[in-house]
């Protein structure tokens, strides 16, 4: 098993979160960490999914993702190509003998300390997940008093972003007569709307090309 | 333009609009706003049903039966759950359904009041979608976006719950969207050329291919492309139980249905295949057996609008994402150009031949039962050759349901409905009724088994009182056969509790009187024909047909559960030859 992270577009919408959640623990896989948050689009969050799968139910899991109607975009973030941050705030015991070397520690890893009581210290860092375990290994003699941690969340370098092309709604005509064998009783609703609708409405409609980016699926193996 | 609507009426509106022509549904609290203005629809036939389930199956009969997106509604809490297994059954088969429910007022929610359940939640993983609606603003775009979704791509029940104040607000502003915002949305219809290119090269190259069709075939309408594509080479073809009628029974290269309790011709040809063109199927548990024993010299071409379904199960060699129509259509051309190109046509007679030798040898068959009770598959088999391949066929779940998918006449897509991914007992009746009031013209046949018609059969009363007169033939071996079939083989005869005792009661003719239809009874081979004749004339009632069968009668061939399907049996030990490597 390797360690993946997938960064998720999905609509702001109610209960998006419940959905892709659920997913992913009914098909049997574990989340290691989740952070959502909103992006530069107002009507779109970002879900930053790290998972320890192997590649092939990974693809499983990211085409079961893509089939959710609010999931937008997928896409596996490498992580040599990616800025990858957790945050952590940990409450550490400290009193006068001890509260110089969890000073130093603090310091060693850019900390910062956000509140100090007589025994003990809170200490908020961030980092990728190596450093904040570096951190916490060398923190653990003092005794941990209590800690809480973010969720990672990543962002891939260079100037590309997987969200500048993807939003734009696909405008899709909504379903107006069902196609199919004699209706009983049917009377037309709007004139307008029904106006050339008399041979069969496909079923489907056009399909615009697949957004650009590196997409975690393949849907066709171009 | 807009008009001032509540929320109740802009709800109707919006389901006129969707094109709907027929609701099956119970009100109830909540749901109770959309009932006022469904009164005054001249559009839109309510049906009342008797449970919701039975509303639920209705409208996959309806779906499936037309091809049009089957509606139900219901009221919130318990009325919601009921539609859970048809949603879920709707779910496992790509059936386009639009469920509709109540929900309490949106102040309510989450204060556990009465009849309130979570059913969004409850559906979410048994959906293609589903929607909570709150703003009565919401209800005609929610409405647009289920159709479309629910019909579109690979089909599948959608889910809309609306509050029910949400119905009672007044002054709405109705607009019917004239394009949806569904940004995540993109069924993939067209194939990719280069796919396609490759499939045909495949296929070019191959020795012994064979076209394993699933019920995608049937929900993208291709059977014509299918026929042309399997004669254009004389590849053999074998239909899955969700794609029965996909391909003539009749027609040469139709080689049977694969599968647990599939032909020999069909589990041989995809066991000996060097070449599966999978076509909207899914490699299910009950098609494949023993997962890493299929098909094992057969590379894979997998074809499915579906990208999930692909590599699920089995590694495509050559996967493709598209509509099984537009695949077909873009194959059968690729095909010619490969042909011309090369210059040389592909033969597969020889493994035809093979294959035909097979059929020939192995016809899926039964014997008389030697006490001189009732042979099931007899009676199935006379209802299918007096009610000919133009009637629609439904079944419950079990071994009546394998007996008819043997012995029943295929000759159509969508004249065959039955319960394939989720197994649902209890969905022959409401679903025969669905697809009698989509296909009035039609005759509608519900083949089921006594525990199945134990399950649903208050629907007769529906049909009773709505003038939707299907035929039921009660298989009536007076035992959960299936279960009971598998206590004979694998539980050394113990049969626990799967004794229904239904020889005598219930009195399944005089059930069906008491439920407004005509009851029949029937028990020896005799008086068949004439029974099942005097079913066909009642043309204005439910009738009901209670065949009183052995009850030992067993579904073969068979694969056991967990072997691989070269393990198949014809009958209790007895494997057929295989004539050493022959096939």
């Amino acid at each position: 098993m390797s360690k993946h992270t997938l960064s998720i577009l999905v609509e702001n919408k109610h209960g998006v979160l419940a959905r892709v959640a659920a997913l992913i623990s009914r098909r049997g896989f574990n989340i290691d960490s989740l952070a959502v948050g909103p992006t530069e689009h107002p009507e779109v969050s970002r879900m930053t999914i790290a998972v320890s799968v192997d590649e092939q139910p990974l693809e499983q899991i990211t085409k079961q993702l893509n089939k959710l109607v609010n999931v937008i975009k997928i896409v596996e973030l490498e992580p040599t190509q990616t800025v990858q941050r957790e945050l952590l705030l940990v409450k550490v015991k400290a009193d006068t003998l001890t509260r110089g070397q969890v000073l130093e520690t603090v310091q060693l890893f850019r900390a910062k300390v956000v509140d100090v009581a007589p025994d003990a210290i809170t200490i908020e860092a961030t980092g990728n997940p190596e450093k904040l375990e570096a951190m916490l290994r060398v923190l653990e003699p003092f005794g941990v008093r209590e800690l809480v941690q973010s969720g990672m969340v990543a962002i891939g370098r260079g100037s590309r972003s997987i969200s500048d092309r993807t939003l734009r709604p696909v405008p899709v005509p909504p379903p107006h007569v069902q196609s199919g064998p004699p209706n009983v009783q049917a009377r037309p609703v709007d004139h307008a709307q029904h106006a050339g609708s008399a041979q069969p409405v496909s079923p489907h409609h056009p399909v615009p090309a697949p957004p650009p980016g590196r997409s975690a699926v393949v849907p066709n193996q171009h | 333009m807009s008009e001032q609507l509540t929320g109740a009426q802009a709800l109707i509106r919006a389901l006129e609009h969707a094109g709907v022509d027929t609701v099956f549904g119970i009100p109830g609290g909540a749901i109770l706003p959309a009932y006022d203005p469904m009164l005054d629809s001249t559009q839109i036939r309510h049906i009342l049903v008797r449970h919701e389930q039975g509303a639920g199956h209705a409208a996959q009969g309806y779906a499936a039966a037309s091809g049009k997106t089957g509606v139900c509604m219901a009221t919130s809490g318990p009325g919601a759950t009921n539609l859970v297994t048809p949603i879920a059954d709707a779910y496992m088969d790509s059936v386009p359904m639009v469920a509709i429910t109540g929900q309490v007022a949106g102040a309510a929610i989450g204060t556990d009041a009465f009849q309130e359940a979570d059913i969004r939640g409850i559906t979410m993983p048994i959906t293609k979608h589903n929607f909570l609606v709150t703003d009565p603003a919401d209800i005609a775009t929610t409405i647009a976006e289920a159709f479309h979704i629910a019909s579109t791509g690979r089909p599948g029940p959608v889910l809309v719950d609306v509050t029910k104040d949400a119905m009672q607000t007044t002054g709405v502003d109705f607009h019917w969207p004239t394009e949806l915002a569904l940004p995540g949305y993109r069924p993939v219809t067209r194939p990719h050329p280069k796919q396609v290119r490759e499939a045909a090269r495949l296929i070019a190259a191959a020795e012994k291919p064979v076209l394993y069709v699933g019920g995608g075939v049937i929900r993208a309408q291709a059977s014509p492309e299918l026929k042309e594509l399997a004669e254009l080479l004389g590849i053999p073809v074998v239909t899955t139980l969700m794609a029965r009628g996909a391909l003539p029974d009749s027609h040469a290269l139709h080689f049977g249905m694969p599968g647990m309790h599939g032909s020999v011709s069909a589990v041989g040809a995809l066991q000996r295949s060097d070449l599966l063109i999978t076509l909207g199927a899914r490699f299910d548990d009950r098609v494949t057996g023993k997962l890493d024993s299929f098909a094992p010299d057969a590379k894979v071409i997998h074809a499915d609008i579906d990208p999930a379904e692909i590599g699920k199960n089995r590694a495509a060699d050559v996967p493709i994402v598209g509509d099984c129509k537009e695949v077909i259509t873009d194959l059968i051309a690729a095909l010619r150009t490969e042909i011309a190109s090369t210059g040389r046509t592909p033969s597969y007679d020889a493994w035809r031949h093979q294959l035909e030798s097979v059929r020939a040898k192995y016809p899926v068959a039964y014997d008389d039962p030697e006490d001189g009770t009732l042979s099931p598959q007899y009676v199935i088999e006379r209802i299918g050759q007096i009610a000919g391949p133009d009637a629609i066929y439904t079944a419950g779940v079990g071994q009546h349901q394998m007996w008819s998918a043997h012995y029943l006449p295929f000759e159509k897509p969508r004249h065959w409905l039955n319960s394939g991914g989720l197994g649902t007992m209890g969905y022959a009746v409401p679903a025969a009724m669905g697809a009698k009031v989509a296909r009035p013209d039609k005759t509608v046949w519900a083949i089921d088994g006594d525990g199945c018609f134990q399950m649903t059969n208050q629907e007769l009363v529906t049909c009773a009182l709505e003038g939707i007169p299907i035929k039921v033939a009660v298989i009536n071996n007076q035992s959960l056969g299936m279960v009971r079939q598998w206590q004979t083989l694998f539980y050394d005869k113990r049969y626990s509790n799967t004794d229904l005792h239904s020889a005598r009661i219930p009195d399944f003719a005089k059930l069906a009187e008491a439920m407004g239809g005509v009851g029949l009874r029937c028990s020896d081979k005799d008086s068949v024909d004439a029974t099942i004749d005097k079913a066909m004339s009642v043309t204005d009632q439910p009738v009901v047909v209670d065949f009183v069968v052995h009850r030992d009668a067993m579904v073969w061939p068979m694969v056991a559960a967990g072997v691989s399907n070269d393990e198949i049996q014809i009958a209790r030990d007895m494997a057929p030859k295989w004539d050493g490597e022959e096939l």
